[in-house]
């Protein structure tokens, strides 16, 4: 069993099959990739592992319980983080509040009313935060307002608020898009720190096979929202489906 | 101090220096000069600045720090009202058990309500408040007459029970509220050459009362849940992938801005305890909304100077009228005088709304920051300013 048993699950929109018999499974402690062409449905699986998607048929168990009608704040808390495909950070506040909203959760849990501390005076908290600003090198830039960052920079405080909250299963939807290249490979080293530390899993999106091929266990290759092959890395490089999926062309 | 920063804590102190000596600051002109009808500093007017700063003060808790707009927040001003005058009625006229219940009465309304509304959220959510807040005025204007007095509204009579404490005074009239003893109505007279200054009890009981509500909004802005609300403000979708349940919070936010509304409503019939329908009418609730913004939503201080200068215009710009113009104008010779009159008259007396409404616009349009936006622009060219002559003066130094 893995830590992640994605079974049979369906999603239409209308007329479109976005997923159709989807079975995926994770182990823990690995680093799964699902590629795919585009509108291959990928985003949706995930939308499907964090709540913000119900599926027709099928389940999707985390940990040995069903993620399926609880709320994304209730799966979040089981120990499932999301970066998502555009970024989705707290761009009215400075980096570093961005950073002490995780760590709270996480701390206190979905919902705790504590009106007359001050956020300030808790310094294991800021040092928790700043930490993680300083593992993805972003400490400089504490106290800038977030929604003035590039995009790229968006992305990596958005991952830090992910990994902040040491979440059993982190879910990255293409994480390196619209990274530059040095940055993109600073994005790889993060990731494959973390992942040698041997405590989380993740499920990675992607379309840069550099990025793929530098960090997947496996890989599943995900084409009109079903699963075609799943296999190692190397497997996966020269398989015929893969090519004719991805590329278009006629095997 | 008080667990507070260097800059927030000069800025409590700053308020309240200002609000001690608001009787002198507020009356700089000599009594019975031309310019003393701009005198602001009488008791009525001054404890109108306290009570409806409290009233934005805890308005922005809400939409300042989540975002929510509320376009009901005047019902739990008037619950708060009605709760206070039935405590003089029944208990005594002492203001702390009326101010007591009124927040607690405030509190369970703005549960109920702000459970239901926040189910929504954006113009649903400002409808369904208004929505609640008209309801509750129509029950408080007619359904509910035993309780609210209906049109005439809620006063006190000889009759009362009154159990605490006597139900008339010793001359025979009704008592008037008071602090263990102290009379909100009480006043001291202060003359210096031909200026007058009044110091009032019921005024300076609101201050302490409004730098009381001022210092835990403080509190909250820089607590984690305040934290939170901003967090709610600027993206929910992020904060439920976080792990964090928005409901709770924007209704915790609900409770405590419907709570600061019926805390002002308890000082309002604290200094003349009668209660009325029309608080809670929905002009009322707009009328908050203005000052927020006007002032600087999310901002500390700026619901507290959009109170003032909103009270101030209202009270002041309509007592002029084309009489005092003329007399202001007569210099000028006749035919310019009353073109110039003209002019001007629209926006006085009854036209006061249609001065505010063009300030709202501006202050809306080139300061989306409220006046506080315009005093940091201020504070920054002057800064700007001295820090260039400072650095002019340094350098050849160096
Ligand atoms: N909420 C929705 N309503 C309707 N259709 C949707 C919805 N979400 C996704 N789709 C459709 O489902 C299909 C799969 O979309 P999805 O976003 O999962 O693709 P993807 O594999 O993530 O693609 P990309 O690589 O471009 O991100 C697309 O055709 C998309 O238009
Ligand atoms: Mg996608």
């Amino acid at each position: 069993m893995g830590i992640l048993e994605v079974k049979d699950v369906n999603k239409r929109f209308g007329g479109l099959q976005a997923l159709g018999d989807v079975n995926l499974s994770v182990q823990e402690n690995t680093v799964h990739a699902i590629i795919g062409p585009n509108g291959a449905g990928k985003s949706t699986l995930l939308n499907c592992l964090v709540g913000k998607l119900i599926p027709d048929t099928g389940s999707v168990m985390f940990d040995g319980q069903s993620v399926l009608g609880r709320t994304p704040f209730e799966i979040n808390q089981m120990g499932i983080s999301r970066v998502f495909q555009t970024p989705e950070i707290f761009g009215d506040l400075t980096v570093m509040e961005n950073m002490i909203i995780p760590v709270l959760a996480r701390r206190d849990g979905s919902f705790k009313l504590r009106a007359i501390e001050d956020v300030r005076d808790e310094k294991d908290l800021i040092q928790e935060a700043e930490a993680m600003l300083d593992e993805v090198n972003m400490l400089d830039k504490r106290n800038m307002h977030s929604a003035s960052m590039s995009r790229g920079d968006k992305r990596r405080l958005e991952m830090a608020m992910c990994l902040v909250q040491k979440p059993k299963l982190l879910l990255l939807d293409e994480p390196t898009a619209g990274m530059a290249r040095a940055d993109t490979n600073n994005t790889i080293d993060l990731l494959k720190t973390i992942k040698a530390r041997g405590d989380i899993t993740m499920c990675i999106i992607e379309h840069d096979m550099h990025v793929v091929f530098s960090l997947a266990d496996r890989i599943t290759v995900l084409a009109q929202g079903t699963p075609l092959v799943e296999d190692t890395p190397e497997n996966i490089k020269g398989h015929p489906k893969v090519k004719e999926a991805y590329l278009g062309e006629a095997a | 101090m008080f667990g507070l920063e260097k800059k927030d804590a000069s800025l409590l102190i700053l308020v309240a220096v200002l609000t001690i000596f608001a009787p002198f600051i507020l009356n700089p002109f000599p009594d019975g000069s031309a310019l003393a009808q701009f005198n602001a500093g009488y008791p009525d007017l001054m404890q109108r600045f306290v009570i409806f700063g409290i009233f934005a003060i805890g308005f922005n808790i809400l939409f300042g720090l989540t975002g929510y707009l509320s376009f009901g927040h005047a019902a739990f001003l008037g619950i708060g009202s009605y709760a206070a005058v039935w405590m003089f009625k029944l208990l005594s006229m002492n203001v702390i058990p009326a101010i007591i219940l009124a927040v607690i009465m405030s509190g369970l309304f703005a549960l109920l309500i702000g459970y239901i509304s926040l189910r929504r959220s954006g113009i649903y959510f400002s409808i369904l408040t208004l929505a609640f807040a008209q309801m509750m005025f129509a029950l408080a204007y007619s359904v509910l007459t035993p309780i609210t007095g209906g049109e005439t509204g809620l006063q006190l009579a000889l009759d009362d029970p009154r159990i605490l404490s006597m139900a008339s005074s010793t001359d025979g009239n009704i008592p008037v509220p008071s602090l263990f003893g102290m009379e909100m109505r009480d006043s001291t007279q202060l003359t210096v050459g031909a200026w007058k200054f009044t110091f009032n009890v019921g005024y300076y009981f609101c201050s302490v009362i409004m730098l009381v509500a001022f210092y835990i909004a403080i509190r909250i802005f820089r607590s984690p849940f305040g934290l939170m609300l901003r967090a709610v403000k600027s993206n929910q979708q992020r904060l439920n992938y976080t792990g964090l349940n928005p409901r709770p919070y924007t209704l915790a936010a609900f409770v405590i801005s419907g709570m600061y509304a019926g805390l002002a409503g308890a000082l309002m019939a604290s200094m003349d305890p009668l209660a009325g329908a029309e608080r809670m009418f929905w002009t009322a609730s707009g009328e908050v909304v203005l000052m927020t913004i006007l002032g600087g939503a999310g901002t500390l201080i700026g619901p507290v100077l959009g109170a003032g200068a909103i009270k101030y215009m209202e009270n002041i710009l309509s007592k002029i009228n084309g009489d005092i113009l003329h007399t202001w104008f007569a210099f000028l010779p006749d035919g310019l005088e009353d073109f110039i009159v003209t002019i001007i008259y629209p926006f006085i007396g009854k036209g006061w709304h249609l001065t505010l409404g063009i300030i709202f616009m501006l202050v809306v349009i080139f300061l989306p920051g409220g006046l506080v936006e315009g005093g940091q622009r201020i504070m920054q060219k002057l800064r700007g300013k001295s820090a260039d002559t400072d650095s002019a003066k340094t350098e050849p130094a160096e």
